[in-house]
Order: structure tokens, then sequence, then C-alpha cells
């Protein structure tokens, strides 16, 4: 049967969701000729529309649907109803995602056994490893066409690229190059090459970045076996008396209740709307929620260490010219804890344009410290910081006292620093600062994180259902038919920017889907 | 409603008729302006002394000498409206008292701008600056025209990106 599906139709995979996750997953088992409906809660979007304008272009695709915060982490008292700077479109985050596409490293999908116990983390190894995703990293490359993998060539260095890897070289560092990037170096894939344009988090004008939205679900929707729902929020996930799930509640555009049946359930909302939607789905069958029975639900956020250090020369770098985040230093994501901390972190390449440098330099700072630093602006370079974070039981996304639009309790987003989060940001700080120094600046800015792109862990894999919420296989432990194919499935962070390993994990996940439901098994 | 508008009055007509309020000119006739009659703002809810208030204290929080009072005056005009006008009252009297209590006529008559930074200082956690501020950060840091004057270049797809435009064109490394 082709698209589009009947509501009534059980015979679909419901996917929630079309970011990284959901998005590549749907594209995935369409190409394999299995019937998906995929609910995206936002509207459609593609290069045509993007904005190269920062607050307008916010306005247009970031999910500002509320959301609350608490803990100690500075995002909850400079934004506090804006956890995070995620995408509510088809395509999800990636319109906004930067493009750097890392592997993780092999003693990273072992995090307890590399690290050891670390106190008040709940680390633990991922039941999957660096072998085993060899291959389906392949294919995400390919996919995604990163740059420096197979035979793409790297991306040229744009301005503040130079300035940093000048920096990175006086200190000795080594591995600093133009990042593995899916953006276009040359024509792939039937998208054109980088016009260094800048306004990457914007989207891209050109379809030079790798984003979903133009991509993997047109791909899906061709087969005929894919029909995306858009400005379809998805309320509950519904259950029967044996405990399968059987299909989904969702509002629809014009605000409607429907429900859409199915037999295999997909959850990729992101790390907050994810284990919201689960928690959301309480019943009297799960009073803790669904796939919950090891509470962890909600459990082990993560947003990856993060930071920015920004610098002023006495000259002008114009950092905002080009592809944002083209540039990076690995020498520092290794595991020595010789260095005061556990894990490592990477330093990108990172503009901001001036009006979210206002925003975002130092949220609630005014005065001469703060304007003389925008009045330098054109001398400015910039980098991030991204590392890995430690897991935290109480770091957890929970259902708030506050309703959405559609009555829905919305995720409260509890987050503190792990004292090693700190430890290695300090570090992180003083390596970026030195690397600017060594090229002459006159001023350098430790910069706060910002509200997190990387959300991450609030479902974790696990070996063991009591550790975690899905298997291997993104599977829940609890019920066989409902899977969890986002980030919010990570068992640790790892340094490397998530969006490669979602991607491989959601191809990984629909060749299992295939395979099972072939197999009768689901 | 306020608006911005490059105004009529001649230079002496407003000299004559302001009262000097840091840089500007509270005129009495519903407007405050530029000494150079470059540009004036109109008020309709509040008063000329609190606008003038206001674009003294917005310069204060976020204080560039090379961006002009015009784009101040663009950031704070929405004050001048029913719904703000008790927060307006209530925050321009704190502001004036502290002044006063420093031993000076009222805030926009302190002439040490270092003087005034510490009356805000001293007001840094109410309600009233933490809405002007806030609101500092996108009303005077997205206006397009401010860009040029950090140097910020803005949108570029219309013209192809940078890519034949100086992306890499740093030459003093």
């Amino acid at each position: 049967m082709a698209a589009p599906f009947d509501l009534n139709d059980d015979s679909v995979v419901v996917v929630i969701g079309t970011g990284a996750g959901g998005g590549v997953l749907s594209n995935e088992l369409a190409q394999k000729g299995i019937s998906v409906v995929a609910l995206e809660a936002g509207g459609r979007y593609l290069p045509e529309d993007y904005i190269n304008d920062e607050w307008e272009s916010f306005g247009q695709l970031a999910w500002l649907d509320p959301r609350t915060t608490s803990g100690d982490w500075r995002v909850a008292k400079d934004f506090s109803g804006l956890p995070a700077w995620i995408v509510k479109a088809v395509g999800g985050t990636t319109t906004h995602w930067a493009g750097a596409s890392l592997r993780f490293q092999d003693h990273e999908w072992k995090a307890l056994t590399s690290y050891g116990a670390v106190e008040g983390a709940s680390l633990l190894d991922w039941p999957i490893d660096g072998a085993e995703m060899a291959p389906w990293y392949e294919k995400a490359e390919t996919k995604l066409g990163v740059t420096r993998t197979g035979d793409r060539a790297g991306l040229p260095g744009n301005n503040n690229f130079k300035v940093f890897e000048k920096g990175a070289k006086a200190l000795g560092y080594t591995e600093v190059h133009t990042g593995r990037m899916a953006i276009n170096s040359a024509e792939y894939d039937g998208r054109m090459a980088c016009q260094q344009t800048g306004f990457c988090f914007q989207g891209c004008k050109w379809g030079a970045k790798w984003s979903a939205a133009y991509t993997d679900i047109p791909a899906g929707e061709a087969t005929g076996n894919l029909e995306v729902r858009e400005r379809a929020h998805v309320a509950r996930i519904l259950h029967d008396d044996s405990g399968k799930v059987t299909g989904v509640e969702y509002f629809d555009k014009d605000g409607n209740l429907q429900m859409q049946k199915a037999r295999i359930v997909c959850v990729a909302g992101n790390s907050f709307e994810s284990p919201r939607l689960l928690l959301n789905s309480a019943s009297n069958m799960f009073p803790n929620g669904l796939a919950n029975s090891s509470d962890q639900v909600g459990r082990n956020y993560m947003r990856h260490m993060t930071g920015s250090v920004y610098a002023v020369f006495d000259k002008p770098v114009r950092m905002w010219r080009g592809t944002t985040m083209a540039g990076i230093i690995q020498d520092e994501a290794r595991h020595d804890p010789s260095r005061g901390f556990v894990g490592g972190y990477e330093l990108e390449t990172l503009a901001l344009g001036l009006p979210f440098m206002a925003a975002f330099l130092n949220p609630g700072g005014w005065g001469r410290s703060f304007t003389t630093a925008l009045d330098s602006y054109e001398n400015m370079a910039g980098m991030w910081i991204v590392g890995e974070d430690m897991p935290q039981a109480t770091n957890r996304v929970t259902l708030s006292e506050t309703k959405d639009q559609w009555g829905l309790p919305v995720a409260n987003v509890h987050f503190s620093d792990h004292a090693n989060d700190i430890a290695m940001r300090n570090h992180a700080y003083k390596q970026g600062q030195a690397v600017y120094e060594a090229v002459g600046a006159t001023r350098t800015f430790p910069t706060p994180p910002y509200p997190s792109t990387h959300n991450l862990g609030t479902n974790r894999m696990s070996e063991k259902p009591e550790d975690g919420v899905v298997n291997k296989w993104g599977q829940t432990h609890d019920i066989a038919n409902l899977f969890i194919s986002d980030g919010s499935q990570f068992t640790t962070g790892a340094a490397e920017n998530p969006t490669l390993t979602i991607v491989a994990l959601a191809i990984r996940q629909a060749d299992h889907i295939a395979g099972e439901m072939s197999a009768g098994n689901l | 409603m306020t608006k911005i508008e490059r105004t009529g009055l001649t230079r002496r007509a407003l000299l004559s008729r302001s009262v000097a309020a840091g840089a500007l000119c509270v005129t009495g006739a519903g407007f405050i302006a530029a000494p150079n009659a470059a540009w004036a703002v109109e008020v309709t809810v509040i008063t000329e002394h609190q606008m003038a208030t206001l674009l003294q204290m917005a310069r204060d929080i976020y204080p560039h000498d090379r961006v002009g009072d015009q784009f101040y005056a663009v950031a704070v005009k929405g004050y001048d409206a029913e719904d703000k006008k008790a927060l307006v009252d209530e925050g321009i009297a704190a502001l004036d008292a502290a002044a006063q209590a420093a031993g000076h006529a009222d805030y926009v008559s302190m002439g040490w701008e270092e003087d005034r930074v510490k009356i805000l200082q001293g007001m840094e956690d109410s309600g009233f600056f933490q809405t002007v501020r806030g609101g500092l950060v996108t009303g005077l840091y997205n206006q397009k025209d401010v860009w040029p004057i950090f140097g910020y270049q803005g949108e570029s797809f219309s013209q192809g990106g940078y890519i034949d435009r100086g992306f890499d064109d740093i030459d003093w490394l």
C-alpha cells in the first residue's frame, strides 16, 4: 500500500520526529519497502525558505514551545525557558547543525571500563563498540558526504580557521584541519559545493550542508512508502493489554486529536521530547511512563561539556565569513587523566553574527567590559569547546508543572555540572586562550555554554534492563515494538559532535527492524 | 505611539526650548531631540525627562562611542506606551532617587558615566533594569543599520556568499 496511509492502518511503522534519527530511519525503512508514517511537530522549510538573519531564523526554526529548567547550570538562569537551541521543523536539528561529523574513539564506547568508576557519575559501557559500528559509520559518512572520509576532500579554511590553525601549530598541536564535515567541498549527491556564506546554523541556502529536510525525507517520500505529516504533535503512545504499543495520539495541524495505529513505534523527538513523551504516556499498566520499569527514562541527561573562547586581535579577522565550524583541533580529544579529568574534548572553530554575539558572549553582561569586546567584533576569532560530560542520574528530564499549548506537561530539564566537567572546561578555556594568545590576541573571552544543542542520554542504551531504557538496537527493554531512534539512546556522550553517530545508529536500527519484521518477530 | 523622525525644528529653536540632558535635548514639546536636530523622539505617554533618562541609561548599559544616539532611541522608544508606563514611572523615579541620594539633581544630570554606572549597579537586580537591559540585547544589536558600525556584514547569500569575496583574505598572520 502506498502513502498516504489510513489512520487505521496498523501495518505502518510510526516514526516520531524527522531529524538525524527519525528522518534517516524513516527513509531507510521506506527504501526497504516498509510503510512509514513520520509525525513531525514542526513545519516544512527548505533552502529557499531559510533566512540569513540570526534572530529571524531563530523565530522561524527553533523549538519555542515552553520548557522549564532547574539545577545550577548557568543556562537555567540566563535562558530559563530555553534549555536548548534545537529545531522544530521537518528535518529537525539537521537544518541547524554545523555539520561536524566525527566518529567516536574506540575507548569512548566503553567509558566505564576506560575511565573506571567516577564518583557521582553513572558511567556505563555501551553494549556496542567501535568495530561493530565501523561499517555503519561508513554508510553514514557516505550518506552525509563527510569531507576527509572516503575520497572526499576537506573544505578550504576561512579566516577564522587560519587564525585558529596558526595558534594551534604554535602550541605544538598536530591534529589540526578543516574538519570532517557534512558540507560539500565539491558537488556531491546532487547538491552543490559550499559557497562560504556563513549562516550554517540558519539552514544552508545552497543545500551544500547535509540536512534530512532535503535529502532523506524527499528520498523516502519518493519511494511511495513514507508519509510525513507536518505540524503533528504527538501527545501519547498507546498500548494494549499485552503491553505492546498499538499507535499514537497526536494533535494535527488544525489542533484536532487524531489516532494513528501502528505495528511499531520509533521515538526520535530529541532528548527532551522523547522522554517527555514516554512519561506523558503513563497508563494504569505503566504508571511511571512507558518503558520505564528501570526508572531510567529521563535520567542521565548529557549536553556535552561546552563553552567557547573568543579573542580580539589588533587587526581584522571577520570570522563570520565562510563555513561556521570548518576547523578542528583533536589533540585534546584523547583520554589522559594526567590533565586532571577523564575523557577528552575537541576544539572547533565557531562564529556568531553580531546579534547572537551580543546575546551569548556574556549573557547578562553589560558596561564597558562587555561593549568594548563587541566594539572589536570585526577583529574577533572564535572557537567552540565540545567534550565528554559525565552522565549523572540526577541530571534529568521530568514532567514540569507547566503545560504547553495542548495542555500537556512540558519537559523540565535539570542539569548541574559534574566536577569532571568543570575541570575539563577550565582546561579547555586555558588551552583555547593559549591558542589565540600564540597569534597575538590582545584579549580573550572564556565564554559560558549556550543553550544546549547536543542533548543526549535520557533513554540510554544498556546491556542490562535495570541500567537503561533500550538495548543495543535501540529497542526498549520493556516493550518489543517500541524503539528509541535519537540521541537520547546514548549511553555516554563521547567528545564528538553526536549527529554522525545518531545517523549511523538509525541506519543500523532500520536494518534490524526490517530483519525482525521479515522474520516475523515484530 | 512614539516615532522617530527627522525633525523640522531649527537648531536655534531646539536650543532655545531645550534643557540640557546629557547629549540630548528635552525640548519640552513632546519631543526629545539631538542637539544637531538630526533626529527626534516624540513621546506621548511617558515624559520627555523619562525618555531622556531611558536613553542615557541605555547608553550607560551598552556604551558604544561610535554608535549614535538615534540607535539607542530606536531601542527604547517602545517604552513610550501605556503598558510600560508603570514600569517606567517606578524605574526612573528609583534611578533619580538614587542619584539624588548621591548628591545629584537627577540621573541624567550626572556628568560622569562611571558615577551613573554606580547607580545602575545598585539596581542591577531590579525588574526595571533587567527589562531594559534584556530588551536592548535585541533592540540595539539587532538593528541592521547598526551592524556596519561594528563591521558586521549581515546577509550574504544574495551576494553569492564569500567564496569570491574574502572568506580567506586575512593577510596579517
